[in-house]
């Protein structure tokens, strides 16, 4: 049993805040994914859940153990590093028995680990080799076995994938997947690319300017952002938003169309729609073509909608032409209000 | 049209080719100045005593090692160059024994006073030797530091801390700290993944830094003159009976001096360019 806690962390660099008072849970074998903007003080975190790091202040929990004070040694965890800190001057074999080793097992019980955990990322044929003798994509391998080969309570990864090319990224994000779930270790993971966020993650916590904005699954991060950022953070192309003002209690007018929203004292709230979520027909929002992309499964349409830039993901069939005057009729169970001052979902 | 385009790419072709001399110009220059005298030294010190005062000179020496042989044999040579390797061993071990360390903080830790720490560093060259000399040499009397090995071997290290220091620093800046937190995630304390993972990575640099240290103090001749009368390093040595030896023996005694520094040197060089900024190569 493995979960962790982390509760109200923070972490000033001199005088600059990377880290305001962080409240997170996560549970026993979740994968819980970091995402965020680079500098949003996600990589710090993780450091300081590894002990890379000390919190300024707060404290974090393993297994029911607070951690906090300890070195990384004593904290149960592992963790791969975005340039895989491969030993160079060790074969891949010692590399990954590196830490076997610091434990003192019995050298049948290293070789055995290390050969299961070498067998599982497909790197048997490799273990007599040095770190320059690899590609990036097999040291990235190496690395992921060592921290396997520990068979820690937690797994910690700093962009693990990032200095891969792209075919690369993608086998070996299926394949992580797939190991880390057969582990059964809590992973923490982060990343600043959102598909790779929504592709493994449990939960996605999306953080923002030294904050966890939203901790949620990916698609409820994806369909109910809790606050404007995650809008328009997640999803390519992002959300879209309008300027929306009080036509009567509980009723909205945007872009010459009147909708039901939620009831509030301001004048003036935000509108926002998936670029996916809505539909060309007789009624909505008007909109006159600035830029036509076919993507294949469907054409990316950008739009001049009250002099703002808005998008729509139509049909590929759709018949449309530059400076023409569209309606896009927003789907009403998939619009989503934001207060502009809070910035905060209403 | 062409015409006017031409000249200036013509003007240009002529500038670089100009400058292409000049650079070789400059290249041969500077090794004469460096190689000449070394290999009047070789030819000289590898010739017979007769044929170095003998007129013409000989192009290449004839090899014979009668000058080297009389040298090795003279009075006082054997304990001077005793006395070398050891002060000079001794200022091997103290400068890295202090500089790694120095090099290491400086590398991986941010401390207040880092910058002007750095630049300390580097002015303990500022002062002119001589200037030291004579304060360190009644202090030494009154401790008893004069003439010894040891005594001797502290003045050196100051003088090759500051390389030391430097060298170690652009080493240890070379290895990814990631390499060390990697360590100390599998298990290692501080102590034990420096052992484990940075030393051995180091571990050339380092000894090239020590060999880099050797020579410092293997070619100084000023406090050695000054600081010792009866335990004299080689360098100290031959100046002192430069005046009274025959011209053989200064060209064999210059040899035994310049041959090893300059293998050493060589050895090292790699780092002594890493040292300055200079890509590794």
């Amino acid at each position: 049993m493995a979960e962790i806690a982390i509760k109200g962390v923070a972490k000033r660099f001199g005088g600059f805040t990377a880290l305001h008072q962080v409240d997170l849970s996560i549970a026993d074998q979740e994968f819980m994914v970091l995402l965020g903007a680079s500098g949003c003080g996600k990589t710090t975190l993780l450091r300081i859940v590894a002990g890379l790091e000390t919190p300024s202040q707060g404290e974090v929990w393993i297994g029911g153990r607070r951690v906090d004070h300890l070195p990384p040694r004593d904290r149960g965890i592992a963790m791969v590093f975005q340039n895989y800190a491969v030993f160079p001057h060790l074969t891949v074999f010692e590399n990954i028995a590196f830490g076997l080793r610091m434990k003192k097992l019995p050298q049948q019980e290293v070789e055995r680990r290390v050969n299961r955990t070498a067998e599982l990322m497909h790197i048997e044929q490799l273990l007599k080799r040095y770190s320059g003798q690899l590609s990036g994509g097999q040291r990235q391998r190496v690395a992921v076995a060592r921290a396997l080969a520990m068979e820690p309570d937690v797994i910690l990864m700093d962009e693990p994938l990032s200095n891969l090319d792209a075919l690369l990224r993608l086998e070996m994000r299926a394949e992580l997947k797939g190991v880390l779930a057969a582990s059964k270790t809590t992973t923490i993971y982060v990343t600043h690319d959102q598909v790779e966020a929504m592709s493994l993650a449990d939960r996605i916590a999306v953080m923002h300017q030294g904050r966890i904005v939203q901790a949620a699954s990916p698609v409820e991060v994806y369909r109910n952002p809790a606050a404007r950022f995650v809008g328009s953070f997640i999803g390519n192309p992002p959300m879209n938003f309008l300027p929306a003002s009080k036509a009567a209690n509980g009723s909205w007018s945007v872009a010459g169309l009147t909708l039901p929203g939620p009831k509030s004292d301001r004048q003036k709230i935000e509108f926002a729609i998936r670029p996916e979520d809505v539909e060309a027909g007789d009624k909505g929002l008007q909109a006159t073509v600035r830029v036509i992309e076919p993507l294949g499964p469907h054409t990316l349409v950008t739009c001049d909608v009250e002099g703002g830039l808005f998008r729509a993901v139509l049909d590929s069939g759709a018949a449309v032409a530059v400076g023409d005057r569209l309606r896009l009729a927003p789907k009403p169970d998939r619009i989503r209000w934001f207060d502009p001052e809070t910035t905060n979902a209403l | 049209m062409s015409a006017v385009a031409e000249a200036p790419v013509a003007a240009t072709a002529d500038t670089r080719k100009a400058g292409d001399w000049l650079l070789v110009a400059a290249a041969i220059l500077l090794c004469v100045w460096v190689l000449l005298p070394i290999y009047l030294l070789i030819v000289n010190a590898l010739s017979s005593p007769e044929e170095v005062t003998a007129f013409p000179k000989r192009f290449f020496p004839s090899f014979d090692i009668g000058s080297l042989s009389f040298f090795i044999n003279f009075a006082g040579v054997a304990s001077a160059l005793w006395n070398s390797v050891l002060v000079a061993t001794l200022t091997m071990i103290l400068s890295i024994g202090f500089g790694a360390p120095a090099g290491y903080a400086l590398s991986r830790f941010d401390f207040p006073g880092k910058g002007t720490f750095r630049f300390l560093v580097l002015m303990t060259r500022a002062f002119p030797l001589p200037l030291l000399a004579l304060p360190l040499a009644v202090m030494f009397i009154r401790t008893g530091l004069d003439d010894t090995a040891l005594g001797l071997a502290l003045v050196h290290t100051t003088l090759a801390l500051p390389f030391a220091v430097l060298i170690t620093f652009s080493l240890f800046s070379g290895i990814p700290v990631e390499l060390e937190e990697a360590a100390w995630t599998l298990g290692c304390t501080r102590w034990q993944a420096f052992r484990k993972v940075i030393l051995p990575l180091a571990l050339p640099g380092i000894a090239a830094s020590a060999v880099f240290a050797f020579t410092i103090s293997w070619n100084e001749v000023f406090a050695a003159a000054v600081l010792t009368i009866e335990n004299r390093t080689l360098t100290a040595f031959l100046l002192q009976s430069l005046g009274e030896s025959p011209l053989y023996l200064k060209f064999a005694g210059g040899a035994a001096l310049v041959v090893p520094a300059l293998i050493f040197i060589f050895a090292v060089r790699k780092y002594l360019f890493a040292m300055w900024g200079i890509a590794n190569r």
